[in-house]
């Protein structure tokens, strides 16, 4: 679809576009590590019993633990630790 | 004379600095390059680095930048009359803020992103960057002050702004609900909660609150202050998105909503100037034009903090070098655009030279009401508002700005005392580095009479320290030329003035500090000027420095960053 309608119709979506972006931009950093701190709770919650932590929902947590490797490596680096606290999982 | 020559060419000379001064800044000095790989693009990752459209960034840029504190500083200057605070607001924006702003970006672009703190580590030495977090919680603490007091006088002068003021919370809590828990558009949202705001100023114009005195034993201006802070206090530990968010969007739009109705009234009604150009009698007690008006003026002229804003956040979201141009020295110009229409309302808003001198009685007085009446009748003159509400919208305004820099002011505030207390080995939670932040600035605000009533003579203190910031980025920013085998005299002319006028300034405070009896000013006064001899003896030995060594390359400049970066 081209003329004039549908060029308009882009410029209207940038317009928003851009005003969506006025709204979240000066945000968007504090939100994201925040919402990052919380994951990186839920994680450790997750990891618990593999870290060696008693944890009484070890069976519904360890269903969702092959989820959490591909952020396994960032989360521990970020964590302060410089290796993988688990013993079976070596990702560096 | 007619206020509108001072519009025109006001407007010509910030046009010809955008047009002239800042092609040859970005050609000549920085050589901004297109083709360069901004930090935005290079570490690209979602949360800091973004590359952003750039109307957007600079939107973001001037609204976080403008405030208050570009209307406060001028509407107090024209005591000495319109002229040095005119010549003062336009020359330094063409030639002192733009180039500043703008220079920062681009120092911080080089140097993918980092903020001066850092910077200074590079380029002055590693004892810089405590100095940043020192003069940056001074600078906080003065201005959460000065504005608590400065909102205390708007809404004891103008009543009818209280509604609106408080009502504005209301619609900021609505605004964030619709858009993240509603999910209603943000055009809507924005149509609506502006359509909010306007009918709180009308009913607050209907209406106008005067508070008993003593009202909870206290007197009015007590009880303004204290629940200022608490709300301060409450605000910055919310969440970010239930209220600064919107608060700081709905103030973004009517920044731009206030700017037109300013501008528009005076096109249309063309008042006369009616202060003088050059005030020869200035009521007893006013301090000298020289330094003072240099340090009254920072926002609107230069001012440190737009250094912190472009290197802390703008500078990571720059998507070409070249927009560097727009967003830093453009965003200077549009808060010279606002420092002018204070400049324009509190000399041209009154009847009369009497009338003018009966809100001048003394320094300091007159200041952001004088911007309310004298806006407001200027507004009701060329679009027929009456004058009443016109200034209802203008104080509700100045207010809005003041007290979402107050939340922020103290939100920031709490995280620089996280990190002493971090430096210490203590970990602060932050209820209680919130009360630690809130304690000294209800003590520094009272410290001038349980009314805050000399709480004023924090702002060319205020003004000092932000000068002093600025002198520190410039410092930074000439030494980066020097070490490029630039020319540094764009950075180093308004470096070596803006320094020696706010140094000067602060050593004639403590004379008046001592004076009042204000030791804890006092005390302040002496840490800056402290700072300040820090500041220069670091510069100096810095330039010394750089003349010695060859001059750097974009290789040079990779490999340093390296090595800080591993």
């Amino acid at each position: 679809m081209t003329g004039p309608a549908a060029r308009l119709r882009e410029r209207w979506a940038a317009v928003r576009a851009g005003l969506e972006e006025f709204y979240a931009g000066p945000y968007r950093t504090t939100m994201r590590r925040a919402r990052r701190e919380e994951d990186d709770l839920f994680l450790l919650v997750v990891l618990a019993e593999a870290l060696g932590v008693p944890d009484p929902a070890a069976y519904y947590s360890a269903e969702v633990l092959p989820a959490t490797l591909p952020e396994l490596h960032a989360w521990h680096r970020r964590m302060g630790m410089e290796a993988s606290p688990l013993d079976h999982v070596g990702c560096c | 004379m007619s206020s509108l020559w001072l519009l025109i060419v006001g407007l010509a000379m910030l046009a010809g600095g955008y047009l002239l001064y800042s092609r040859f800044l970005a050609g000549r000095v920085y050589r901004l390059d297109p083709e360069f790989t901004t930090p935005a693009h290079e570490l690209r990752d979602g949360v800091d680095f973004v590359p952003t459209n750039k109307y957007v960034l600079w939107g973001h840029h001037f609204t976080s930048v403008a405030g208050a504190a570009p209307i406060v500083g001028p509407a107090v200057a024209v005591i000495w009359g319109w002229l040095p605070a005119f010549l003062w607001v336009t020359l330094g924006t063409v030639f002192f803020a733009g180039m500043h702003d703008l220079g920062a970006l681009w120092a911080s672009v080089r140097n993918r992103g980092r903020s001066m703190g850092m910077l200074s580590g590079r380029y002055i030495g590693a004892r810089g960057r405590n100095l940043f977090l020192v003069v940056i919680y001074l600078l906080l603490l003065m201005v959460v002050a000065a504005f608590a007091v400065v909102i205390k006088n708007l809404l004891l002068s103008t009543p009818s702004a209280v509604i609106p003021a408080w009502g504005a919370i209301v619609v900021a809590l609505v605004v964030g609900q619709m858009i993240y828990r509603w999910g209603v558009s943000l055009l809507l949202t924005t149509v609506l909660g502006v359509a909010a705001l306007y009918g709180l100023i009308l009913l607050g114009d209907a209406y106008p609150i005067t508070l008993p005195d003593p009202v909870l034993g206290m007197s009015p201006a007590t009880f303004w202050i204290l629940t200022l802070f608490v709300y301060a206090g409450i605000a910055s530990l919310l969440p970010v998105w239930v209220l600064l968010q919107p608060r700081d969007y709905i103030n973004g739009v009517q920044l731009f909503v206030g700017l037109a109705i300013l501008y528009g009234a005076t096109l249309l009604s063309a008042p006369d100037v009616v202060a003088p150009a050059v005030n020869d009698q200035v009521p007893a007690g006013t301090p000298g034009l020289l330094p003072l008006l240099f340090v009254t003026i920072a926002c609107g002229a230069i001012s440190g903090f737009h250094g912190m804003v472009s290197s802390g956040t703008s500078s990571k979201q720059l998507d070409g070098e070249d927009d560097a141009r727009f967003v830093g020295y453009f965003g200077a110009v549009g808060e010279g655009l606002l420092a002018l229409g204070a400049i324009i309302a509190a000399t041209a808003g009154y009847a009369t030279l009497a009338d003018w001198q009966a809100v001048y009685t003394a320094f300091n007085e007159g200041g952001v009401a004088a911007f309310v009446q004298g806006g407001g009748s200027i507004i009701n003159a060329g679009l027929g508002i009456p004058a009443s509400l016109s200034a209802t919208i203008l104080a509700t305004m100045a207010v809005l700005f003041a007290a979402t820099t107050m939340d922020t002011g103290v939100r920031l505030q709490r995280f620089v005392v996280q990190e002493i207390g971090e430096v210490l080995g203590l970990r602060v939670g932050k209820y209680l580095a919130t009360g630690i932040v809130l304690v000294i600035a209800v003590g520094l605000t009272f410290s001038a009479g349980a009314g805050g009533d000399g709480g004023m003579r924090i702002w060319p203190l205020f003004g000092t320290t932000n000068q002093l910031l600025a002198s520190l980025t410039l410092a930074i920013v000439a030494v980066m030329l020097m070490r490029k085998g630039r020319n540094p005299l764009p950075a180093l002319v308004p470096l070596a003035f803006v320094f020696v006028m706010a140094f000067w300034a602060a050593i004639l405070q403590l004379g008046t500090l001592r004076d009042s009896g204000d030791w804890l000013l006092l005390g302040i006064d002496v840490v800056i000027i402290l700072a300040a001899v820090w500041v220069g003896l670091e510069a100096v030995l810095a330039m010394r420095d750089a003349r010695r060594r060859p001059v750097e390359t974009d290789e040079d400049d990779r490999r340093a960053l390296e090595d800080v970066g591993s």
